[in-house]
């Protein structure tokens, strides 16, 4: 069969399932639409967390950027994964004893006050579309490269299909079609790899292969790999990038982040039970590791790959220094392999004969001398590869059959739609139980209150539709956003709200706002997404040496500084708010989430 | 909250914080400390074709902090029930 055949086959038959899962579960209560009725189990619940967190980003972009980044790439890994032990330590099981429906009701209880909680939904609402849009994107751009449609016509499938399951069954809907939609990411990421891994080292276990030896020689592919890349002018794969502080606060910025983002939260109210709550952290710690350390392989790999594409020669040398000053081993450009054909078509990957000799030199411009360049016969670079094709292009680099080509569309798409469903449906909670149930239409039905979320679901899936389509910004940049707010405004809210009794009204308000305002403006102060920047994105610029990435750390810092100061010189908060708090310290008593 | 009294609430508030704690702490050494502040030292090390800070940075940190939530969830559980607070 054809890839196009495969394709729609097999996507075909995943939104099947999808659709379903979601008639099968549709949700008939408030209860059952915010957080599925709580009783969902800890492993289903660590299964439907990984997809809800994997979205387009780590399943497309991820192993890529660590592909071209190498040790720079290690914030992405540890940054991702660091923030469920945060998670699971210092906020789920507290917040699942509460048991309530959403984050911004624990921030209005806690602080006794629905201006902290509009605040907080303020935070939430920011967070959430900005990391909507992208999975939006990446949606479109599955099904613009895989089923040749254009990018409009994908976001309008892919918005439908979000529509019918999110709009349906709210939480509980989303929560088993998430657990479907894990397995058919997971199984679509790891069987290229182990394809990957087996064809370059002989090891069939990817995060194994990543320490072997290539296959069929006796030195270890980092290795290898560090020989040829510098000897063309990049960085060494295993060290050098960003300066230490800024790899330390970005990889604490995205931890934190993680920790604080809305949609991976409130699916820690949906299991029984406190103690299911810590468990379910670890499970959906393993079912994110299966993909976090095969990434770190494919990313290795894939450059190897696209390196040893490029020159041919060079693979089989033992001397890369000498082989690359012969022009032979570059790749001829009556030889360009079909992949690199067919990706040209998305702008993904050019090239361009510049020195006119009929073969393609890829190296890095910046990182070599000119007169090394010029000995060589070398007049600049000729290949662009983005980042963004490494995992998609992969199977046909690696020359892997159709059907695994098509499963890689399939499991994009479904990491997309995961991510995408449960950012969707903690929009639409916060909008129609915190701002109209408990702020401006305190009097509606549990019915109506419904038929809101559900009104609310479908306006937000509108609007980031919308901004997949018009992306305000880099997609990349955009997700940079997300992290920093989540850490500077969210996650120091909550995390005080348990580990402190005297952080009051005042201090939490006053720290949320400073956090918010801090780190939205340091981002647009150097990238603009809406405005142009003011400063260059540059390190001498950035204040301390800490980029844009990573000034949701500092912006945490100094949400907690001022909510500590403003707390001390401000009334204290009331006996019954010390008293919820030793409630919710203590597991006994969780009962299922309910209403007030 | 009835059937525990203030002393005995408080220390088990305090028993959580310790092994909250204690945690982050390797959670902090292995992934900021071996990862990113000492991963230079760490490097000289050999492991697979490049040194001890890349796999921690890499590889290693993602498997300790699951180790580190399986002990986590572990120990409070036994917590709880040492302290008559678990859920039955």
């Amino acid at each position: 069969m054809d890839l196009m055949t495969w394709t729609y086959l097999l996507v075909g038959a995943s939104f099947a399932l999808y659709i379903g899962i979601a008639i099968w579960t549709r949700a008939s209560s408030t209860g059952e639409f915010y957080v599925a009725g709580g009783g969902v189990h800890p492993i289903a619940n660590g299964m439907a967390t990984g997809a809800d967190w994997m979205s387009a980003a780590s399943f497309i972009s991820m192993a890529g950027l660590i592909a071209f980044l190498g040790y720079g790439g290690s914030v992405y890994l540890m940054g991702w994964t660091g923030g469920y032990v945060l998670l699971a330590m210092l906020l789920a099981p507290y917040l699942r004893k509460y048991g309530k429906f959403t984050v911004p009701e624990f921030i209005g209880d806690r602080y006794y006050s629905q201006t902290a909680r509009v605040v907080a939904v303020i935070c939430l609402i920011f967070i959430s579309f900005t990391y909507v849009a992208g999975q939006m994107r990446g949606v479109g751009i599955v099904f613009s490269r895989f089923l040749e449609v254009d990018l409009l016509t994908g976001l309008l499938v892919g918005m439908g299909i979000v529509f019918i399951y999110a709009v349906l069954g709210g939480m509980k809907g989303i929560t088993y079609t998430q657990v479907a939609q894990y397995c058919v990411l997971i199984t679509a990421y790891i069987i290229p790899a182990i394809f990957i891994s087996f064809n370059i080292t002989g090891n069939p276990v990817p995060p194994l292969g990543l320490w072997g030896n290539v296959e069929g020689s006796d030195t270890h592919l980092l290795t290898r790999l560090n020989e040829i890349v510098t000897e063309l002018g990049f960085a060494a794969y295993t060290s050098g990038g960003k300066s230490t502080i800024d790899i330390f606060c970005i990889t604490a910025a995205l931890m934190v982040g993680t920790a604080g983002l809305p949609h991976v939260i409130v699916r820690f109210f949906t299991v029984p039970r406190v103690r299911d709550a810590r468990s379910s952290a670890g499970w959906a710690l393993l079912f994110i590791a299966l993909l976090y350390t095969t990434a770190p392989a494919v990313g290795a790999m894939a450059r190897y790959n696209l390196t040893v594409t490029a020159w041919p020669g060079v693979a089989a040398s033992t001397d890369v220094g000498s082989a690359v000053t012969d022009p032979q081993n570059a790749l001829a450009a009556d030889a360009i392999p079909d992949w690199m054909k067919r990706w040209n078509a998305t702008g993904l990957i050019k090239w361009e004969d510049k020195n006119g000799d009929g073969r393609i030199q890829y190296y890095n411009e910046k990182g070599l001398k000119p007169e090394v360049a010029q000995s060589r016969g070398w007049t600049g670079n000729e290949l662009i590869v983005d980042n963004d094709i490494m995992v998609l292009a992969n199977p046909e680099i690696a020359k892997l059959p159709n059907w695994v080509i098509a499963l890689v569309a399939a499991g994009g798409i479904a990491a997309a739609l995961s991510t995408a469903a449960g950012l969707l449906l903690v929009i639409s909670s916060s909008i129609s139980h915190d701002l109209m149930k408990s702020t401006f239409a305190k009097g509606i039905s549990e019915k109506q209150e419904l038929m809101a979320g559900r009104i609310a679901a479908a306006v937000a899936i509108v609007i980031a539709g919308y901004l997949g389509y018009n992306p305000p910004g880099f997609v990349a940049q955009v997700v940079a956003f997300a992290f920093g707010l989540a850490a500077s405004s969210l996650f120091p809210a909550i995390m005080m709200g348990i580990f402190s009794k005297k952080v009051n009204r005042e201090g939490a308000i006053a720290g949320m706002l400073s956090g918010l305002v801090f780190t939205m403006g340091y981002i647009l102060w150097f990238k603009g997404i809406f405005i142009t920047p003011v400063q260059e994105n540059i390190p001498a610029n950035w204040l301390f040496g800490i980029s844009p990435e990573g000034i949701g750390f500092v912006g945490m810092l100094l949400n907690f500084a001022v909510a500590f100061l403003v707390s001390r010189v401000t009334a204290a908060p009331p006996e019954r708010i010390q008293e919820l708090v030793e409630f919710i310290r203590s597991p006994r008593g969780a009962g299922s989430a309910t209403h007030h | 909250m009835s059937e525990m009294n203030k002393s005995q609430a408080e220390a088990y508030w305090k028993a959580n914080l310790r092994i909250v704690g204690g945690s982050l702490v390797v959670w902090f050494l292995v992934s900021y400390g071996a990862g990113i502040l000492f991963a230079d030292a760490l490097n000289s090390i050999p492991v697979g074709g490049t040194g001890l800070g890349f796999w921690f940075a890499q590889q290693g940190s993602i498997i300790i902090f699951l180790i580190l939530i399986a002990f986590y969830a572990w120990r409070m559980n036994k917590l709880d029930r040492e302290f008559d607070v678990d859920e039955q």
